[in-house]
């Protein structure tokens, strides 16, 4: 039997006033998938990320995820869900340790269980004797691979990734989705947000959205196939040029 | 011609941290010249230092022949800077950001409109709305709105097009390039998107506060002297270990669909493919590909760690 999807949106939909900026999305994304979660600036794509962290409550539709709805179950979903973005990652003024006790805690992880994780996590990725060094003196590329690893540190089931690898130089952004891969060989879903066009063939399937709705989700191949595209940036080109919105 | 900016031995430090080691550098004047390279490579911190932010460590820098810090006054109203945070007034209208900026500059919306024309025109429909509530591309086009109302002769972009998706990117570079062809602007631009280089007349990679190449984006891409291929198989997920498995391999990076992969002296091509298939990959295609920024980046990235 095939096990029941991770993320279940039906008909999602929120309206700020008679604007809609998500309009009655509907997909589904698999245990360990690796989705990619693709837009132009204001098509909806952050809206939707935030109800699906519980954050927002959808005008209409469902969705649930880790099999809490979003709605009725908020709290859990955030329990059970993992979170980074470019913009806010990790404390700055504290140590790599007191980054990793302050996050395990807050995901309700108790002292020796964070202990353990951050000896082998810290071995992981090469960072065992920066244990004590403030956060701002790491080089941008290791911060992201640890907001990463402290993303999934409660080992969620599923992890949110918005626009992880923003401004990271060319081996780090491919370093860091090796990080991601190993974390959906271990069974944690993947769902992630990229302006950078080759990420979106990393993925298992990819969805674009237009002007608040999905108008097309497919494995990267099925889609360059659908539009007689080499890429898919062209992909993308083709798609976002139909937007009405601005 | 003497060019519009003349830049040498440019160093800076902030505690211990070397952000610039010592750049140099001649802008031509219409030129489009874009600064490639991550974040924490030292981009801001040239930017601030043209810009008359900033004072450098050593080293000078000149903009139509003043001195950044002797004629840090008229120099100001020669350049138009956008900085890489959206800086512009969240509170003020479309329209009010605008008027504030040209008043500053002792002009108005009115008599510079035409330098803006081509890009206000498609904010006009939102004059009355916050700056705050615009969309990234919109604010983008305010921003740089604001930066071209003095009518500058230098624009310093830093990182304009971060964070903003591919369609609104490459409408940017478009508009960049009549700024330069119908207006004689000349542009300092960066960004941490390799494929954007290609739209700059030249480039200079930039990595650890020092510049690893300056060129013309054909220029770079005709100097990667290695033999560069495009890997792929019907099992992606695990090509990437038997690449790095294989010891004839020297580098293998994944490229969208494919792993670009160099090859030690005297590896060929065809026995990586049998290894592959040994391996079990099936469907494999080993093909000699030409090198892009990225690659040459990378390669030259690695050079520079090694010496």
């Amino acid at each position: 039997m095939k096990a029941k999807p991770v993320i279940i949106a039906q008909g999602l939909t929120k309206r700020f006033g008679t604007f809609t900026a998500t309009d009655h999305i509907s997909f589904h994304v698999d245990k360990g998938e690796i989705f990619g979660f693709l837009g132009a600036n204001g098509a909806g794509k952050t809206t939707a990320m935030r109800m699906l962290c519980g954050l927002s409550r959808p005008t209409e539709g469902t969705a649930t995820v880790a099999g809490f709805d979003v709605c009725r179950e908020a709290e859990q979903v955030k329990r059970h869900i993992g979170y980074m973005s470019q913009k806010f990652a990790l404390y700055d003024d504290l140590t790599v340790y007191e980054n990793l006790r302050l996050f395990g805690g807050i995901y309700g992880m108790g002292g020796k269980a964070i202990r353990e994780k951050a000896v082998f996590l810290l071995q992981e990725l090469g960072l065992a004797t920066e244990r004590d060094t403030r956060v701002q003196a790491l080089p941008l590329g290791w911060k992201q691979k640890l907001a990463f690893s402290l993303s999934i540190f409660h080992e969620p089931k599923i992890v949110f990734l918005d626009e992880p690898t923003g401004g990271v130089d060319p081996v780090t952004r491919r370093q860091f989705w090796e990080l991601i891969y190993r974390a959906a060989d271990r069974g944690i879903t993947v769902f992630v947000t990229t302006h950078y066009m080759d990420e979106a063939e990393y993925c298992d399937r990819v969805s674009i959205m237009v002007d608040g709705q999905i108008e097309a989700l497919d494995t990267p191949s099925a889609l360059k196939r659908r539009f007689g595209a080499d890429t898919m940036y062209d992909v993308f080109l083709r798609l976002a040029r139909t937007a009405r919105r601005t | 011609m003497a060019p519009l900016v003349a830049a040498h031995g440019l160093r800076k430090s902030f505690g211990k941290t070397e952000a610039l080691r010592g750049v140099g550098f001649e802008v031509a004047e219409g030129e489009i010249y874009g600064l490639i390279g991550p974040d924490g490579a030292g981009k801001s911190t040239l930017f601030r230092i043209l810009a008359t932010l900033l004072k450098a460590d050593g080293g000078t820098a000149t903009i139509d022949g003043l001195d950044v810090l002797a004629h840090y006054r008229p120099l100001r109203r020669r350049i138009g800077y956008m900085p890489g945070r959206f800086s512009l007034y969240q509170d003020l209208t479309v329209e009010e950001n605008l008027a504030f900026f040209a008043s500053i500059f002792g002009t108005t919306l009115r008599e510079n409109y035409h330098l803006v024309a081509d890009i206000y025109r498609q904010l006009e429909p939102f004059r009355h709305r916050r700056a705050g509530q615009l969309s990234g591309g919109m604010k983008q086009k305010l921003a740089l709105s604001c930066t071209l109302i003095h009518a500058p002769r230098l624009l310093l972009l830093d990182e304009p097009t971060t964070g903003v998706d591919p369609v609104s990117r490459k409408e940017f570079w478009d508009t960049l390039r009549r700024l330069r062809d119908e207006q004689g602007i000349t542009v300092i631009v960066s960004t941490p998107y390799m494929d954007e280089a290609t739209q700059c007349d030249r480039i200079a990679l930039i990595q650890e506060g020092a510049f690893l190449r300056v060129d013309t984006p054909q220029g770079i891409v005709d100097a990667y002297a290695d033999t560069l291929w495009a890997v792929r198989s019907d099992r992606m997920h695990r090509l990437q270990d038997d690449l790095h498995r294989y010891p004839a391999v020297r580098t293998a990076f994944p490229f969208g669909e494919t792993f670009h992969v160099t090859l030690h002296p005297g590896a060929s091509a065809r026995a990586l493919c049998r290894h592959l298939e040994d391996c079990g990959h099936n469907n494999v295609e080993v093909r000699p590909i030409c090198a892009g920024i990225e690659d040459c980046f990378m390669s030259l990235m690695k050079k520079s760690h090694e010496s």
